[in-house]
C-alpha cells in the first residue's frame, strides 16, 4: 500500500515534469497560474502570507484535535474517542501546535514585517527564505499525513524513549513525528539563521542596535535561540530515529542505552522553544502597547536587556521538566533558581508595559485588547510556573491537570494573544485592507472568557489530582464540574475564532482599502503604502532616532528622508527549486517512515542535485526602476 | 547592492572579493551561523558519546579497539587538508585561478585519503564486533563518526562542483564568497575531527 503511494507520487512529479518540459503551452499554462507565482515566490512579504495561510491550516487541524479531546473529557466516563485514538489526538495536537502552528505563525509576522521595521529591501537570503517554508509545509504535511497512512503518533508531543520505541509504539506513528519534524526543524533553523543575518547585515543606515523596535529585538534574540535550540533537537531526533529504523541502542537499557538521555536532549531543545514561542510575543505586545498608549515604550534598553537575559536564562532551565527523574538535589536545587531568576527579567517587562500605558492616551482596538489581556493571562501563567519551578511543589503537580493549565495559560496567553494582537495590528499592512473592529470585538470578548474558562479549572482538577494524557477519568472524585465547564470553554474559544474567521474572509473580499498609517503608528513599517511594493523603499530611509516614523511625524514631515538617491533597484528572481528539495525531503520522509531505504535515499538523491543545480545556477536577478514608477503615479 | 556596482566599475579584481558585495558578506556571516548550528549539534553527539562509551556489553571496549598509529595517520592526513585550503584561498587572493583549483584538488584527494582510511577502521572494527547496534557504545561512537565522516564526504563534493565552477567562470565576485564559505566550511569539519581525536581516541585510549 505504502509503496504504491509513494510510486504514484513520484510518477506524477516525473510526469508533471516531463509534461512540461516537452509541452511548451502547458509549461506556459502552468507558469501563469496564480499558484505558480506563490510557489516559486522569494519575496519575503508573500512568504509572510504563505506562513500565516500554513499557519491558520494547521492551527484549524490543532484546534478541532482540541475540540475532540474536550468533547471526550466532557463527562466522566465518556466513550466518544477511547485509548489510542485518544493517545494520537492528544500527541498531534500537542505537536502541531508548538511545530506547525504557533512558531510557523510567527515567522509569517516576522518575514513580513522584519525587513520593513529595519528599513531593508527583503531577507538576506530570499532564496533560503522559500525553502524554510517549504520544508516546514512539507515536513507539516507529512506529519499530519500520519492519520490517513498508519495511524498518527501516539507518544505525546514529547515522544520519550521506552514508550515511543518499537516496543511499545508498533506501528509508523512514531517515525512520522521523527521524521516530519526532522524535515520541518531544518527549515526553522534556516529561517533562523536567514532572521539573524538580515538583522546584522542589512538595517538601513543610522538605524543602530538600540533603534531597532522591539519586535525586531525579539525576533533577533529568538533567531539566536533557533540557531542554539534546534540542532540539538536534530541530533536526538536522529538517535530516535536510528533506533525505531535500525535498531541501535541509544535509548534501549538492555543494549546499554540510557532513556534520560532522550529527555535530556528533548528538553535543552523544548525550553528554549518556549522562549521561542513568546519572545516574539513580547515583541509583539511591545509595538502594540506603544502605539496604542501614544507612548514611547517604557525603558525601551531595560526592555531589549530583559529579553536578551530571558533568551540566555532559557538555555540554563531545562532539567525544571525533569524534577521527578531523579538527578539529585543539587541538579534540582540549581535549576530551581535559574527557573525562579527568569522571574526577575519577565518581570520587568510586565512593570514596563504598566508603565507604557500609564498615564498614555489609550486607544482600546483589537489588538489592544489582546495585549491588555495578555498581561493578565500571562502573570498568571507566570505565577503558576513559579509554583511549578518549587522542586517539592513540583513533584505533586507532576504530570497533573495543573501543568496543562500552566502551559497553555503562558502558550495561549502569551504566543497565541501575540498572534493574534499582531494579526489585527499588522493586518493593513500586509493586505491592504482594514479589517473590522466591531467583529474583532465579538471575535476577543467570545475567544478571551473562553480561554480562561477552559484552562482556569484546569488548576483545580490538577491540585485535585486528575493526571494528563488519560482519555477519561470517574464519577465521584469532584472531578466533574470542572471538566464541563473547561469543555464550555473550548465552545466559546471556538466561536470567538469563527467571528475571527468571518472578519478576516469579509476584510479580504469588502473590507475598506488601509491608509498607510492606520494606527497612528511609530515604526519604519507605517512610513511606505499598505500594502508595500515590491522592494518596499524606494530610497532606503535614513533614521535619525528610536520611534523613527514617529520622530518624523513630529517634525511635520510627510516621509522618510532618503539615505540615498533614486536608482534601479536589484531584485533576486523567482525560482521552483526551493519547492523541488522540499519534494525531495518529502519522498525522503515518507521512504523512511515505511522502512524502505530505497525511496527514502532517492528523495535524498533529488535533495542533492537540486542542491547542485542551484550551486552552477547564475543568479543575476533583475532591476526596477522606481523613478518611472513614481513618476507614471 | 550599492557596494556591488562600485567594484564592479573597478578594474580587476578587489583584494577580498568575497567580501566585496552586500551578498558575499550574508553569505559568510550566514555561514558562520551554520557553523554555530553544526556546533552544537556536534556537541550533543560527542555529549551522548561520554555518557554511553562504557556500555560495550560484550563487545571490545574503548581501550581495546581503537589503535593510535592509523588514526594518527588520518588526523595528520585532514589537518594538511586544512593546510592545502588555505593555500587555495590565499591563491584566490592573489587573483590565481589555476593555483586556487590546483590547492583544492589536492584538498579533496586528502579528504579521500581519509575517508578510505575510515571506511577501512570501520571495517575493522566490525569484524571484531564492534557495529552500529551492538551495544550503546557502538550506537553513539558510528552516529558521532559517521556524521563527521558524511560531513567529510559532502565536502568532497562540494568542493569538486565548486572547482568546476572556478574553471568555467573564474573568480568573481560572484563566485569568491563560495569558495571562502567552502574553505571555512573544510576547516569546521577538521577541527570537529580534532575534538573526536581527543575526546574519543586519546581519552579512549587512556582507559
Amino acid at each position: 500500500m505504502a509503496t504504491i503511494i509513494i510510486l504514484i507520487v513520484f510518477g506524477l512529479f516525473l510526469a508533471a515534469i516531463l509534461t512540461g518540459g516537452y509541452n511548451k503551452k502547458y509549461l506556459e499554462r502552468v507558469q501563469q497560474n496564480w499558484l505558480w507565482e506563490w510557489i516559486t515566490t522569494v519575496d519575503h512579504k508573500k512568504i509572510g502570507v504563505l506562513y500565516l495561510t500554513a499557519g491558520g491550516f494547521f492551527f484549524t487541524v490543532g484546534g478541532l484535535e482540541a475540540l475532540l479531546i474536550r468533547l471526550q473529557l466532557m463527562f466522566p466516563d465518556n466513550r466518544f474517542i477511547v485509548g489510542d485514538q485518544y493517545n494520537q489526538l492528544m500527541s498531534m495536537h500537542g505537536t502541531t501546535m508548538i511545530f506547525l502552528v504557533a512558531l510557523p505563525l510567527l515567522f509569517g509576522l516576522m518575514n513580513v514585517i522584519v525587513p520593513l521595521q529595519i528599513g531593508a529591501r527583503d531577507v538576506a537570503f530570499p532564496f533560503l527564505n522559500s525553502l524554510g517554508f517549504w520544508l516546514y509545509f512539507s515536513g507539516g504535511l507529512l506529519l499530519n499525513l500520519s492519520w490517513l497512512f498508519g495511524g498518527a503518533p501516539d507518544a505525546g508531543w514529547t515522544s520519550y524513549a521506552t514508550l515511543a520505541l518499537n516496543e511499545f509504539s508498533p506501528g509508523p506513528g512514531v517515525n512520522y513525528y521523527v521524521l516530519g519534524l526532522q524535515i520541518a526543524g531544518i527549515g526553522t533553523l534556516i529561517s533562523g539563521i536567514n532572521f539573524l543575518v538580515t538583522i546584522i547585515n542589512m538595517r538601513a543606515p543610522g538605524m543602530s542596535y538600540l533603534r531597532m523596535p522591539l519586535f525586531t529585538w525579539t525576533t533577533f534574540v529568538t533567531s539566536a535561540l533557533i540557531l542554539f535550540a534546534f540542532p540539538p533537537l536534530t541530533a536526538g531526533l536522529f538517535m530516535m530515529m536510528f533506533e525505531r529504523l535500525f535498531d541501535t541502542n541509544f535509548f534501549t537499557t538492555h543494549g546499554g542505552g540510557n532513556v534520560t538521555i532522550w529527555q535530556h536532549i528533548f528538553w535543552i531543545f523544548g525550553h528554549p522553544e518556549v522562549y521561542i514561542l513568546v519572545l516574539p510575543a513580547f515583541g509583539v505586545f511591545s509595538e502594540v502597547i506603544s502605539t496604542f498608549s501614544r507612548k514611547r515604550l517604557f525603558g525601551y534598553n531595560s526592555m531589549v536587556f530583559a529579553v536578551v537575559l530571558i533568551g540566555f536564562l532559557g538555555f540554563m532551565v531545562w532539567v525544571h521538566h525533569m524534577f521527578t527523574v531523579g538527578l539529585g538535589p543539587v541538579a534540582n536545587t540549581i535549576f530551581a533558581v535559574a527557573t525562579m531568576a527568569i522571574a526577575v527579567p519577565t518581570g520587568i517587562k510586565v512593570f514596563n508595559w504598566l508603565a507604557t500605558m500609564w498615564g498614555g492616551s489609550l486607544r482600546f482596538t483589537t489588538a489592544m485588547l489582546y495585549a491588555a489581556g495578555f498581561i493578565v493571562m500571562f502573570v498568571i501563567g507566570g505565577v503558576t510556573g513559579v509554583m511549578l519551578g518549587v522542586v517539592p511543589a513540583d513533584w505533586q503537580f507532576h504530570d497533573t491537570y495543573f501543568v496543562v493549565a500552566h502551559f497553555h495559560y503562558v502558550i495561549i496567553g502569551g504566543t497565541l494573544l501575540g498572534i493574534l494582537a499582531g494579526v489585527y495590528y499588522w493586518w493593513p499592512k500586509i493586505f491592504g485592507r482594514m479589517l473590522s473592529e466591531k467583529w474583532g470585538r465579538w471575535n476577543f470578548w467570545f475567544f478571551y472568557p473562553g480561554v480562561h474558562l477552559t484552562f482556569f479549572p484546569q488548576h483545580f482538577l490538577g491540585l485535585y489530582g486528575m493526571p494528563r494524557r488519560v482519555f477519561t477519568y470517574p464519577s465521584g472524585y469532584g472531578l466533574e464540574l470542572n471538566n464541563l465547564l473547561s469543555s464550555l470553554g473550548t465552545i466559546l474559544m471556538t466561536i470567538g475564532l469563527l467571528f475571527f474567521l468571518y472578519n478576516a474572509v469579509w476584510s479580504l473580499t469588502k473590507g475598506p482599502r488601509a491608509e498607510s498609517d492606520p494606527w497612528d503608528g511609530r515604526t519604519l513599517e507605517w512610513a511606505i503604502s499598505s500594502p508595500p511594493p515590491e522592494y518596499n523603499f524606494a530610497q532606503l530611509p535614513k533614521i535619525r532616532s528610536l520611534d523613527p516614523w514617529w520622530a518624523e511625524k513630529r517634525e511635520g514631515n510627510r516621509g522618510m528622508q532618503p539615505a540615498e538617491p533614486l536608482g534601479p533597484i536589484h531584485m533576486p528572481s523567482s525560482t521552483y527549486l526551493p519547492f523541488v528539495m522540499a519534494i525531495g525531503f518529502f519522498i525522503s520522509g515518507i521512504g523512511f517512515v515505511f522502512h524502505s531505504v530505497r525511496v527514502g535515499v532517492l528523495g535524498l538523491l533529488i535533495v542533492i542535485v537540486t542542491l547542485f543545480i542551484r550551486s552552477f545556477q547564475e543568479d543575476e536577478g533583475f532591476h526596477i526602476h522606481p523613478e518611472e514608477e513614481v513618476k507614471g503615479t | 547592492m550599492r557596494i556591488e556596482e562600485e567594484t564592479s566599475t573597478v578594474a580587476g579584481l578587489p583584494a577580498e572579493p568575497e567580501k566585496a558585495t552586500l551578498e558575499g558578506k550574508n553569505k559568510i556571516l550566514g555561514f558562520w551561523l551554520f557553523i554555530a548550528a553544526e556546533t552544537t549539534l556536534f556537541a550533543t553527539m560527542f555529549g551522548t558519546y561520554l555518557a554511553l562509551k562504557g556500555e560495550s556489553l560484550a563487545g571490545p571496549t574503548p581501550g581495546e579497539l581503537y589503535s593510535l598509529p592509523m588514526v594518527a595517520a588520518a588526523t595528520l592526513i585532514l589537518l594538511t587538508s586544512s593546510l592545502t585550503s588555505v593555500l587555495a584561498i590565499m591563491a584566490m587572493h592573489r587573483n590565481d585561478a589555476p593555483g586556487m583549483i590546483r590547492w583544492f584538488g589536492i584538498t579533496i584527494l586528502l579528504g579521500v585519503a581519509f575517508l578510505g582510511l575510515e571506511a577501512y577502521e570501520f571495517y575493522e572494527y566490525v569484524h571484531e564486533g564492534h557495529t552500529f547496534t551492538s551495544s550503546a557504545f557502538g550506537s553513539s561512537f558510528y552516529l558521532l563518526l559517521g556524521t563527521h565522516g558524511s560531513h567529510v564526504l559532502y565536502g568532497v563534493f562540494w568542493i569538486l562542483a565548486l572547482m568546476i565552477q572556478g574553471r568555467q567562470r573564474g573568480i568573481t565576485v560572484q563566485t569568491a564568497p563560495k569558495f571562502y564559505v567552502a574553505s571555512l566550511y573544510w576547516h569546521f569539519v577538521d577541527v570537529v575531527w580534532v575534538f573526536i581525536f581527543t575526546v574519543v581516541y586519546l581519552m579512549g585510549m587512556m582507559e
